[in-house]
């Protein structure tokens, strides 16, 4: 049925921009002097049946759907939702729901049986309603069209208003998209903290979530603090910054100073590739390669090293910082005037020194923003750790351990569990609304100190 | 005058050759060595794991190209096969009388070990085979079917046959069971098309991408639908028309913002508004579409900014003095010449969006899915969630998948990109 008012939507589209074509180009053979062409005519009628045609249909999709379903778990018969919780409720109205695309299991209660009976007759109906609604729209809005067409009608200033409604909409989307962000954890944070104060959660030792399916576990035993899993991803960003920065800016400083253009243009882009690795890849490969031979590397040194050990997750996080970091000092060293480093190897100093003693100091806002920049992806990152490294939080700083991070822990206590009505579920979107506050900031003192400290030369 | 006639008795002539001096040359000449071989030493690390990477999924994952097959001789009994319910025959009894025949020296317990050699899922492709065609009921039928994956490591040289028999997956009455089907000519190792032409299965032998394909196709094609047109309206409102308010600064720091915002939280986004909200279905590539969308957002307004950027004034000064409107100016004339920026930008954009995994996660697109979706708005896996779910199975054969399906993906993402860096020297133009 969607489809059909999809149809009947691109059929009335294209209906308009003939007709109001057609109309324009009669009054044009007719010596008139347009005050837009033709096609602008067409134009006006199609834009102006498509934007509401369009908003109304996906604006029926998202609401009906949960119209009828209220309306149908309102019409049940009394009483059999009494005792009910909320997600005892939501099993139901599945049932239902699969009762009525035809999927019987077992013998239903009779009230089940006509609630489901209620329910596709409605959705039928909603369906055929929007159906005739947007036929009847379209065609009235293709008489007003229509009966706009002269010659003096400003069809491009209509035309161009619609096409700049548009644009001035898609760039709001990235705003849209923020509040979505914001809004939703902080709603599911909020309800989270009703059941956990939010104290426990910043300042507890003991994470763990699994124990607090039982309702009668949940807050007061210091389940849900967020300690160890913090100190988890602060420990594997470290692991990573140590590999990732020295190797970063030494690369960053060969290919700017000592390198041939040919030798540059060859590396970098291969360095990139490091980047466009997706970060499964590396998730795999820690699990693969690297913790087996930190294993087997530690067992010969007489080290006892966990299976999923922060130090692969930490290397191969490193692996994808690299191109990362060296990008953004190659970018902080380049954008040095030349005359600076001229000027020191007229002097006399050798490139070597140049670079430390002049280039080098110069870019340094931007590498430290680019570090930290490095920092906040660290601690975003997350199939590498999901698969890396462990779901046990404990409270070490011990890189051979196994730690696990704030993104293992969103990733893990929502895999497969749905229901929003227990603080496990909800835990997930605590710690989201912590890592977006983290790396937010985080990306916002970056931005600064490139800022505030970047010299100006001109 | 004195000064004139020797000037060096006013300052000594500075001995270059002095040991001291010639020290310091050396010192600073070691210092200069020092960072370029660091330099290089970093730049070998970083193209070392790179490499170690590939050479490791390539080594672990080539074999999976291959697959071990069996041909056996199935007598398709009528007692066994009931033509008017084939589907639901004893399938089982009909596998069992195929290895008694081909082993008539074994006694039960054997013929039962040696059965493990034949792959779970033969018998279903024996069953296809009869349903195709009900004449087989009677005669006998000559089919090749996977081996099970023990048997595939086995001939694949994976399994050591010097290892104590407790420490294997197979016994040696199966190897022995195994070297005679060899020895019969009846194994063959052809590349496994299945691997790309099967949906998941529990069996590594059995499993392939092709839900993963086309659920990673769905996705893309929502994504690109979505993100196109709204990136490029955004790009082009903010690059031509957006006068310097608040509001568009607004909305520059916004995506900005975006940008760096880590996936998994996208992810618990997509969770709380087209799931829980819009009650959209859980796992379907139009969620993971839609949710991949806003995430590649930021980087086609960015590149396409930049490619309308690239696009040098006089061509809108012209047009202009022609009588174009403003925006006739922009879509006549400047998008046309930023089109191939665009696309570049876009390609990269959804090569990014092909390999995201962790909010996919989220809206539970890793379930194990043993069909691939006919339709965008059914459950469905794509190819990294397909690699996570591979690489969490304990089966050994799996490990050799999943490195398979990440070359799969290195390769769809080489060729994206490749696509990319063609499209930008074939149309980049300097002005």
């Amino acid at each position: 049925m969607t489809g059909l008012a999809f149809l009947i939507l691109f059929a009335a589209v294209i209906l308009g921009y003939v007709l109001n074509r057609k109309a324009a180009l009669q009054i044009k053979s007719q010596g008139a002097r347009m005050h837009s062409l033709t096609g602008f005519h067409g134009l006006y009628s199609a834009l102006l049946v498509a934007v509401p045609g369009f908003v109304v249909i996906l604006g029926w999709l998202i609401l009906q759907p949960v119209i009828v379903d209220r309306s149908v778990m309102a019409g049940l018969p009394d009483g059999v939702l009494d005792g009910l919780d909320k997600g005892a409720a939501s099993l139901v109205l599945a049932e239902i729901k699969s009762i009525a695309r035809g999927q019987v299991f077992g013998t239903p209660e009779d009230w089940k049986l006509a609630a489901a009976e209620t329910l596709a007759a409605r959705n039928a109906a909603a369906s055929l309603a929007l159906v005739v609604l947007i036929a009847v729209m379209s065609l009235a809005i293709i008489f007003f069209a229509r009966s706009r067409v002269s010659a003096d009608f400003r069809a491009r200033h209509g035309v161009e208003k619609i096409v700049m409604g548009l644009m001035i909409f898609c760039s709001t989307v990235a705003i849209f998209t923020t509040v979505g962000i914001v809004l939703s954890l902080l709603f599911e944070s909020i309800k989270f903290f009703r059941m956990v104060p939010l104290n426990e959660f910043l300042f507890g030792l003991r994470w763990e979530p699994q124990i607090a399916i039982r309702a009668d576990q949940v807050a007061g035993q210091g389940a849900f603090g967020v300690v160890p899993v913090i100190l988890g991803s602060v420990v594997i960003m470290m692991i990573a910054l140590v590999v990732a920065v020295p190797i970063g800016l030494f690369s960053a400083i060969y290919l700017n100073e000592f390198a041939s253009p040919r030798a540059r243009n060859i590396i970098k882009p291969t360095l990139e590739v490091l980047a466009g690795v997706p970060t499964i890849v590396y998730g795999f490969f820690a699990i693969l390669v690297v913790a087996p031979f930190l294993r087997g590397a530690g067992a010969s040194m007489g080290l006892e090293i966990s299976p999923n050990t922060a130090l692969a997750a930490g290397i191969c996080m490193a692996i994808m910082l690299i191109p990362f970091i060296s990008s953004f000092a190659d970018d902080a060293l380049s954008a040095v005037p030349r005359a600076l480093s001229d000027g020191s190897l007229a002097l006399g100093a050798t490139r070597g020194e140049t670079m430390q003693k002049i280039l080098f100091p110069a870019a340094v806002p931007g590498i430290v923003g680019g570090i930290l920049l490095a920092v906040s992806r660290a601690i975003g990152e997350t199939m590498i750790v999901v698969m890396a490294a462990g779901i046990i939080a404990s409270l070490t700083l011990n890189p051979l351990d196994s730690v696990t991070t704030v993104t293992v822990q969103i990733v893990t206590l929502l895999i497969g569990d749905t229901e929003f009505d227990n603080p496990k579920t909800l835990a997930a979107f605590a710690l989201g609304s912590l890592l977006f506050l983290i790396t937010l900031c985080i990306n916002i003192l970056a931005l600064r100190i490139v800022r505030k400290y970047r010299e100006q030369y001109d | 005058m004195s000064d004139m006639t020797n000037p060096t008795t006013a300052r000594p002539r500075f001995d270059w050759k002095a040991p001291a001096y010639e020290a310091l040359i050396r010192k600073r000449r070691r210092s200069e060595v020092w960072l370029k071989t660091a330099g290089l030493v970093s730049i070998s690390l970083a193209l070392g794991f790179l490499a170690l990477m590939l050479v490791a999924l390539t080594a672990t994952g080539y074999k999976a190209f291959t697959q071990t097959h069996v041909t056996i001789e199935v007598p398709i009994s009528p007692d066994n096969v009931d033509s008017a319910d084939i589907f639901g025959s004893n399938w089982r009894r009909v596998m069992q009388a195929s290895i008694a025949n081909m082993f008539p020296d074994l006694d039960q317990a054997g013929l039962k070990e040696a059965g493990a050699i034949l792959s779970n899922g033969a018998q279903f492709l024996v069953r296809d085979a009869v349903i195709a065609d009900p004449s087989l009921i009677g005669g006998v039928l000559t089919i090749t079917v996977p081996t099970s994956d023990p048997f595939d490591q086995l001939n694949k040289g994976l399994v050591d046959r010097d290892t104590p028999e407790g420490n294997r997956r197979v016994t040696d009455a199966q190897i022995a069971a195994f070297d005679k089907l060899v020895a019969e000519g009846r194994i063959s190792t052809p590349f496994s098309w299945g691997l790309f032409t099967s949906p998941d299965s529990r069996f590594p032998e059995l499993a392939g991408l092709k839900g993963a394909f086309i659920g990673s196709g769905y996705l893309l094609l929502v994504c690109f639908a979505i993100a196109l047109p709204i990136g490029i309206g955004a790009a082009i409102y903010l690059e031509e028309f957006a006068p310097k308010t608040r509001f568009s600064d607004l909305i520059e720091v916004n995506i900005n913002n975006l940008a760096a915002v880590p996936s998994v939280v996208f992810g618990l986004l997509a969770l709380s508004v087209f799931l829980n909200w819009f009650g959209l279905t859980r796992g379907s590539p139009l969620v993971g579409g839609m949710t991949l969308a806003l995430m590649s957002l930021p980087t086609i307004i960015i590149a396409t900014r930049a490619a309308l950027k690239a696009v040098p004034p006089s061509i809108r000064e012209a047009a202009l003095g022609v009588g174009a409107s403003r925006q006739q100016v922009v879509f006549h004339h400047v998008l046309p010449l930023a089109m191939p920026g665009i696309m570049t930008g876009t390609i990269i954009a959804m090569a990014q969006a092909i390999g995201e995994t962790a909010p996919l996660l989220l809206i539970g697109m890793n379930a194990f899915m043993t069909s691939a979706p006919s339709t965008p708005f059914e459950s469905a896996t794509t190819l990294p969630t397909q690699i996570f779910i591979w690489a969490d199975s304990p089966e050994r054969g799996f490990v050799s998948r999943t490195s398979a399906a990440i070359l799969v993906l290195l390769a769809i993402l080489v060729m994206m990109n490749g696509l990319a860096i063609w499209l930008r020297r074939k149309f980049e133009r300097r002005w």
